[in-house]
């Protein structure tokens, strides 16, 4: 018999409403910045990239992070999910609020099929030879991307897409991210989730517990190129042009920086080093003005061995900020989120 | 005359050349605990991998409960009823004690994605249900005061258990223990003894174990099955066993008893 | 037909340079299971260091290639012994992201004004070309070079690899690390030299690419470390005849490709037979079959 637990108040950790208001307190945060004038259109710029980058890096966060599966092409998803909903916007949608709505979905949609069709033989990969075989996808995705132009000339081709209604705002880019997390949360903190982590931990073993390891690494890999074209629609509808080179490989790895930097298995750590990670690349460029293009790979580099040589795991090493589990969330030795009522 | 349990009939593997199983039998029937013993590299834990499904056997048959399973892949085999431990614990290394065995349990879980994706009352309902459960189970297996240590914290003796506790949460007809005793001191050894009988009686199980320890064996095991270079070189009780020329020979034919 | 000919010939130039990039993979890979990421651009480093050798330096082309083959050994154990070695005992994927993080670390430190500076740059060659026919097909005295030294760098390996002490030091560790440390074998050493050779080959596989395909930036490396990374895989990782044949065969796909499918599709038709073999057979054409121990 579960013990009555005890009231925790609404906005203590782990309260129910903390998190909530922390998301709607940085959001009012950042419409007053801008209405103050204080945040111009640059920042602006940047706070959007951030989310879109954290929403997209959510989703290998779930393939890598929590399930296990080294994917090194999931700039390609993204590219995709902004390939197709840049697409309808510019040729049917017009800025129009559901067709936008609509392409969203279709960005995600499709990414997530290709997922399913790329994923289902390959899945089956040891990690280093899945890295490999990801990589090898995504460098074809950009070929595809790079002469696109000759079967449908308004995608540019190498030159880049134009034309596409730039409708997402702060707004839409932080309800989707929000989203994001807490579907990435809830669904960790499943037996979705656990399965994952299994898998992760010891795909023999978790084969031989009654997982369908299959199933479950589909899923994930789904779920998270799903999210990856998400993301990527709205940075199609945020930015004046698409480049097929914004979705190369060091795109991929940006990514992969994100969610080893922000701990394997850490869906809170991801989010704020996605956040930090883009303002800290552009504070990098304000500081080092036009050197930044050519120290930046170098610094990128030096920063991906340093931390995997000190901290393998990751600077926050699977620990969620414990704001943000959610009821009957748990970590190791860490306060739970006691159930209310 | 009640049918076998598990029916094992001519089983061989062979890895290329190297033949590393071959000819296995066994009938083991329900509620039986049978012990496998051989010298290292006999092929136990090879016969473990085949009754699984983890490896693909070369030639034999297997049915458990009448029924084949030859050729299923290890996860529908658990969901017949059969689960082990493995020699070198394979937990779930940075997952909590108690996750370990939530994530077995889960298969009767039964909620759908979309509910979990926004955690629906019902969702929320089966996890508490599912957490009870797992500590329930934790706590027959000796390890209810950590379920919130990760698994890599735990002493070597409670990961064992642990071992124990998740292939239990399979509710299985066979439990196949692969080398439980392996690195215990005697007092833990003895403890282990009396859980393994505890928890054969508490869940109706039928036992296949692997064990080189031979006081283990000799107590535990009304009947024992001893392997060598992939072949059965004997088989009967453990006063049998333990006169039987053949088996005397691998074992000190090797320099010295297990 | 003879276009064909002097396609194959072009393929067979291509091959003998992956050749000797794949061998640098596929030994690594042999004794520490690291898929090298960097090692593409070791090659990168070697075609600049012996064009400058031979340009700059003012070397005679035998002596910019020696000292090109001699810096990138030392850089190749180096690498080893800063960004790999710590992670040797650490989750395989670890390795691999500190390979990548060297490899973006080769490329972009390259890219910067005082190294050598992002942009491609056109390369004069040692010796004039001149050309002949074989068959009817046109043949260059620059592919008569990279075959010759190529063949000659393959004679040596082999010699090596067969009849040396480190040479069987080499196989034994790629065999068992333990085992090989009980016989005496000095493992850490071992996996040393092996970048050694590893990087020192890619080095002389890079001056020769430059001879041939005359232009050099510090991205060289990605693409041909790729194909002969796939050549390493279709031959048989872990096998040095493996990604020897590997690496004539990825050599005949790229330039026929190239020449009569489209040579913007090169690098996809290139991945695509990466992605078809692992899928289809990982261990590759002249592999074994390696089993994971339960």
């Amino acid at each position: 018999m579960a013990d009555k637990p005890r009231g925790k108040g609404f906005f203590a950790p782990g309260g129910r409403l903390l998190l909530p208001a922390v998301l709607v307190a940085f959001y009012v945060l950042a419409r007053v910045l801008v209405a103050a004038g204080l945040l111009n259109g640059y920042w602006q710029l940047i706070l959007d990239q951030s989310l879109i980058v954290a929403t997209a890096s959510l989703g290998l966060s779930l393939i890598y992070g929590f399930c296990g599966q080294f994917s090194l092409g999931h700039a390609a998803f993204y590219g995709l999910g902004a390939y197709t909903a840049g697409l309808i916007s510019k040729l049917w949608g017009h800025g129009d609020p559901l067709w936008f709505v609509g392409s969203l979905l279709a960005g995600a949609v499709v990414a997530g099929l290709v997922a399913v069709v790329i994923g289902l033989p390959i899945l089956r990969l040891r990690s280093d030879y899945l890295g490999i075989a990801t990589l090898g996808f995504g460098i074809i995705v950009k070929v595809l991307m790079d002469n696109s132009g000759k079967l449908i000339p308004e995608t540019g081709g190498a030159t880049g897409m134009t034309g596409v209604p730039m409708v997402a705002n702060l707004t839409w880019v932080f309800i989707v991210a929000v989203a994001a997390i807490f579907l990435v949360r809830n669904l960790v903190f499943s037996r979705f989730g656990r399965s994952w982590v299994a898998i992760r931990e010891d795909e023999v073993a978790a084969d031989a517990m009654g997982i369908n390891t299959t199933r479950a690494k589909t899923l994930a890999f789904v779920l998270g190129c799903a999210l990856a074209g998400l993301a990527g629609a709205l940075y199609a509808h945020r930015y004046p042009f698409i480049h097929p080179s914004s979705f190369d490989f060091l795109k991929s790895i940006d990514f992969l920086i994100i969610v080893v930097l922000g701990g394997l298995g850490s869906f809170s750590g991801t989010v704020a080093t996605a956040v930090a990670w883009v303002f800290l690349l552009e504070g990098l460029r304000a500081v080092l003005g036009v050197a930044f293009v050519d120290y930046r790979g170098v610094v990128y580099a030096l920063i991906l061995v340093a931390v995997i040589i000190l901290r393998p795991r990751g600077l926050l090493g699977g620990k969620e900020w414990s704001a943000l589990l959610p009821r009957l969330g748990r970590r190791d030795g860490r306060e739970e989120a006691k159930p209310h009522g | 005359m009640a049918e076998p349990l598990l029916q094992i009939k001519g089983l061989t593997k062979f890895f290329g050349g190297l033949r590393a199983v071959s000819d296995f039998h066994l009938d083991l029937g329900q509620g039986e605990l049978v012990g496998l013993i051989g010298p290292n590299g006999a092929g136990k834990t090879t016969v473990f991998n085949l009754i699984t499904g983890m490896l693909p056997l070369t030639s034999g048959e297997v049915r458990f409960r009448g029924e084949s399973i030859v050729g299923l892949p290890p996860h529908r085999v658990f969901g017949k009823g059969i689960a082990r431990t493995f020699q070198n614990i394979r937990l779930f290394k940075e997952a909590t004690v108690e996750d370990n065995v939530k994530v077995v349990l889960d298969a009767r879980a039964g909620y759908s994605l979309p509910a979990a994706a926004i955690r629906t009352p019902a969702v929320l309902r089966s996890e508490v249900a599912l957490r009870e459960e797992a500590q329930q189970l934790l706590g027959i297996l000796g390890l209810g005061g950590r379920t919130d240590t990760a698994a890599k914290n735990l002493p070597y003796g409670a990961q064992r258990r642990l071992e124990m506790a998740r292939a239990l949460a399979g509710k299985p007809s066979l439990l196949l223990l692969d080398e439980p005793a392996a690195g215990m001191n005697p007092a833990e050894v003895r403890e282990l003894v009396s859980l393994i009988r505890d928890v054969k009686e508490k869940f109706g199980l039928s036992i296949l174990l692997i064990e080189h320890q031979m006081g283990v064996v000799m107590n535990l095991c009304p009947r024992i099955v001893v392997m060598d270079f992939g072949e059965i070189i004997g088989e009967g009780t453990p006063a049998e066993v333990q006169g039987n020329p053949k088996v005397l020979e691998a074992y000190l034919g090797r320099g010295g008893v297990a | 037909m003879t276009g064909l000919l002097e396609q194959v010939f072009n393929g067979l130039q291509l091959g003998f340079v992956y050749a000797l990039i794949a061998l640098g993979y596929t030994m690594v890979y042999g004794i520490i299971r690291l898929i090298n990421f960097a090692h593409g651009d070791i090659f990168m480093v070697g075609a600049f260091v012996g064009v400058l050798g031979y340009t700059a330096w003012g070397l005679p082309f035998p002596v910019a290639v020696a000292v090109s083959m001699i810096v990138c050994a030392v850089a190749g154990v180096t690498i080893e012994r800063l960004a790999y070695r710590p992670l040797r005992y650490a989750p395989r994927i670890a390795a691999l992201i500190s390979a990548i993080g060297v490899s973006i670390f080769l490329e972009y430190f390259c890219s910067l004004k005082f190294v050598f500076g992002p942009n491609y740059r056109v390369v004069t060659r040692p010796f004039e070309v001149t050309t002949f026919t074989v068959g009817g097909a046109n043949v260059t005295n620059i592919q008569v070079v990279v075959a010759v030294v190529v063949l000659a760098l393959l004679a040596g390996l082999q010699y090596m690899l067969y009849r040396t002490r480190i040479g069987k030091a080499m196989r034994a560790v790629s065999q068992d690390h333990d085992a090989a440390r009980l016989m005496g074998i000095n493992v850490d050493s071992v996996i040393s030299a092996t970048f050694g050779i590893g990087s020192a080959l890619a080095a002389a596989g890079g001056v020769l690419y430059a001879v041939a395909y005359p232009q050099i930036w510090p991205f060289l490396g990605i693409m041909p470390g790729l194909k002969a990374f796939t050549a390493a895989v279709l031959g048989g990782i872990g096998s040095v005849p493996g990604a020897v044949l590997g690496a004539i065969i990825m050599g005949q796909v790229d330039v026929l490709s190239a020449a009569y499918i489209s040579s913007q599709f090169r690098d996809a038709i290139g991945f695509s037979i990466l992605i078809i073999v692992l899928l289809v057979r990982p261990t590759g054409l002249l592999g074994s079959r390696q089993r994971e121990k339960v």
